[in-house]
């Protein structure tokens, strides 16, 4: 096993937030360990914490107790060090921009000479093949096609950290087989750290080395499961026994952290 | 396989075309109609008077005509508007001061300056208020306070006040102009700068962006489509302002002197063909500003 070093060390997170109708505990006594080059799925239902936490670890959320590390640096040195790129579920393209230009972006507010921007672009769109779709309008692409540019986008400026929030929740199925097995292809080739929310069991065991399943009220880790999958993942994997196995342990899981309600 | 018959697409544009404008000749033929019977009726009177005067009777034939060809109406006939709207534009030396292009003109000019600084102090103030807590609890009452208050009243304040300090012409119409169009871009701006969504400003957060940046590559460009349709509400006020600041005594130029020396003299044709220029004014400044909204827009892919 190859580079193992912890990148993101959660300890004992809380987060209970002030609300009109009391406090909410989105999410209590979170502990986990996130090593480099791991894929981490979070899966649960609503309101378990899942976005809570990884907004977090991305300093979006400020915790109300416990420690979180990044890197060895608290998250919001973690973020002012531009070791996030984040994927929400909406790409977030701007319309005014091209797909180049939206890619460019964070790299000019990073501050990014001019031929290293257009180099890293062109880099980042072949990596989501996209290529030769720079000079195309957000409007002018499908819903999957967006997505993938908004994943390009968060990759452009080198992040250690791929954070991504449901990126394919609104994307029919077909694509979203398409692009799951073009992230394992991105995460295989470049290595990153890559926490992703899912909703979808066959999802979350198709993707990660780490199946987080969370529970709500409140919001906590249930069961942490490491999967036994090889590197190596065609569609086809989807059918095996381990991969059947493995849904089903995570089935299982969901199960018992309802037993609580 | 020719058989069916598509109707020719000369032929439904046609249909289209008469289809549109059909609801807005039969109102405008209307409301001539109206203002014809509105103009015998008002200006019947007169034509009595002069009649019992001379001791004579008048006809009905000869009343009609005779209402419809004063000099001094008390209701002009549209043809006579029309005529005095024609020859203000075209029969006179732009130079002229019966030319309503030169009134226009000076009206236009004194908009535009106050459209242009009522459109930054709106900007201005909308930008202090979504960055700082402070002026967003502080500015807007104030704001609508100010447009609360009769521009009628502000108006000639505003042009003594300049005056006694020796300014007098442009500068003080364009004030009032401004006065009343910052407050529109003032609204939009502020409702356009806070359009970024959660998403977008969490996106901006985890680049590190600085407030500059994130005011300059977001906020700006999400608030167009706002700015744009306060702009198309700003320049008609700022020609109202305008012309507002021209009705105190003092002023020779411009549509609203045009329309207050037309009241002096009982010279209707005089102000009714003012004040059709002036609304053709404010139609043509609204269309011009629709016309580079929409051609703004469109390039930004940001058109609904
Ligand atoms: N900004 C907030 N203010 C108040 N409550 C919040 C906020 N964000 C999330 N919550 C609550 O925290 C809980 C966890 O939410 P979330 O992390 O979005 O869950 P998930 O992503 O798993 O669906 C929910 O009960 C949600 O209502
Ligand atoms: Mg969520």
């Amino acid at each position: 096993m190859k580079n193992h070093l912890p990148v993101i060390h959660a300890d004992n997170i809380s987060l209970t937030f002030q609300t009109a109708d009391g406090p909410v505990h989105a999410l209590k006594d979170v502990s986990l360990t996130i090593n480099q080059g791991d894929f981490v799925s979070f899966i649960g239902p609503s309101g378990c914490g899942k976005t809570t936490f990884l907004r977090t670890i991305a300093a979006l959320e400020t915790p109300t107790g416990g420690v979180l590390d990044v890197n060895g640096m608290t998250p919001d040195q973690a973020r002012k060090a531009r070791a996030y790129g984040y994927v929400f579920q909406a790409p977030g393209l701007y319309p005014w921009r091209t797909i180049a230009g939206n890619i460019s972006l964070p790299l000019e507010i990073m501050g990014f000479a001019k031929a290293d921007r257009k180099q890293r672009i062109a880099r980042v769109l072949d990596l989501v093949e996209l290529g030769g779709f720079g000079g195309k309008f957000p409007w002018q692409l499908s819903g999957g096609m967006q997505q993938r540019a908004s994943i390009a986008r968060a990759l452009a400026f080198d992040a250690d950290i791929l954070l991504m929030d449901e990126p394919f929740g609104a994307l029919d199925e077909i694509v979203r087989d398409r692009l799951n097995e073009a992230l394992l292809e991105l995460w295989r080739k470049t290595r990153k750290t890559i926490g992703f929310v899912t909703h979808s069991i066959p999802e979350a065991v198709y993707l990660s080395t780490k199946i987080v399943v969370m529970s709500p009220r409140p919001g906590r880790i249930t069961k942490i499961i490491d999967s036994p999958l090889p590197a190596e993942r065609p569609l086809e994997i989807r059918d095996t026994p381990e991969f059947i196995a493995l849904a089903h342990e995570v089935r299982e899981g969901l199960r018992e952290g309802h037993g609580y309600d | 396989m020719t058989e069916i018959a598509m109707p020719a697409p000369a032929d439904g544009f046609l249909r289209r075309g008469v289809g549109a404008a059909l609801p807005v000749l039969t109102v405008l033929l209307a409301i001539i109609v109206i203002w014809y019977l509105a103009a015998v009726w008002m200006n019947a009177q007169w034509v009595q008077d002069q009649a019992a005067r001379a001791g004579t009777e008048v006809g009905f034939g000869d009343l009609v005509r005779q209402t419809l060809t004063q000099d001094r109406p008390v209701l002009p006939a549209p043809h006579q508007v029309a005529i005095g709207w024609w020859d203000g534009v075209f029969g006179q030396k732009i130079t002229s001061k019966r030319s309503l292009v030169y009134h226009g003109w000076i009206t236009l000019s004194a908009t535009l300056a106050g459209f242009g600084i009522g459109t930054v102090a709106g900007i201005l103030l909308a930008v202090g208020i979504v960055h700082n807590r402070a002026m967003d609890q502080s500015v807007m009452p104030w704001a609508i306070a100010s447009q609360s208050v009769p521009i009628l009243a502000i108006a000639p304040m505003v042009i003594v006040v300049f005056a006694s300090a020796g300014v007098t012409g442009l500068l003080p119409k364009a004030i009032i102009a401004a006065w009343l169009s910052f407050f529109p871009v003032l609204v939009g701006m502020v409702k356009g700068l806070r359009t970024p969504d959660a998403m977008q400003l969490d996106l901006m957060r985890s680049w590190n962006a600085s407030p500059r940046q994130r005011f300059w590559r977001l906020r700006l460009p999400s608030s167009l489509p706002y700015l744009f349709a306060s702009l198309k509400v700003a320049i008609a006020a700022a020609l109202v302002g305008t012309i507002v600041g021209e009705l105190p005594a003092g002023a020779t130029a411009g549509l609203g002197a045009r329309l207050l020396s037309g009241s002096y003299y009982g010279q209707t044709v005089q102000i009714w063909a003012a004040l059709f220029a002036a609304a053709m004014l404010a139609a043509v400044l609204v269309i011009v500003v629709g016309v580079i909204e929409k051609a703004t827009l469109t390039r930004m892919g940001l058109a609904r």
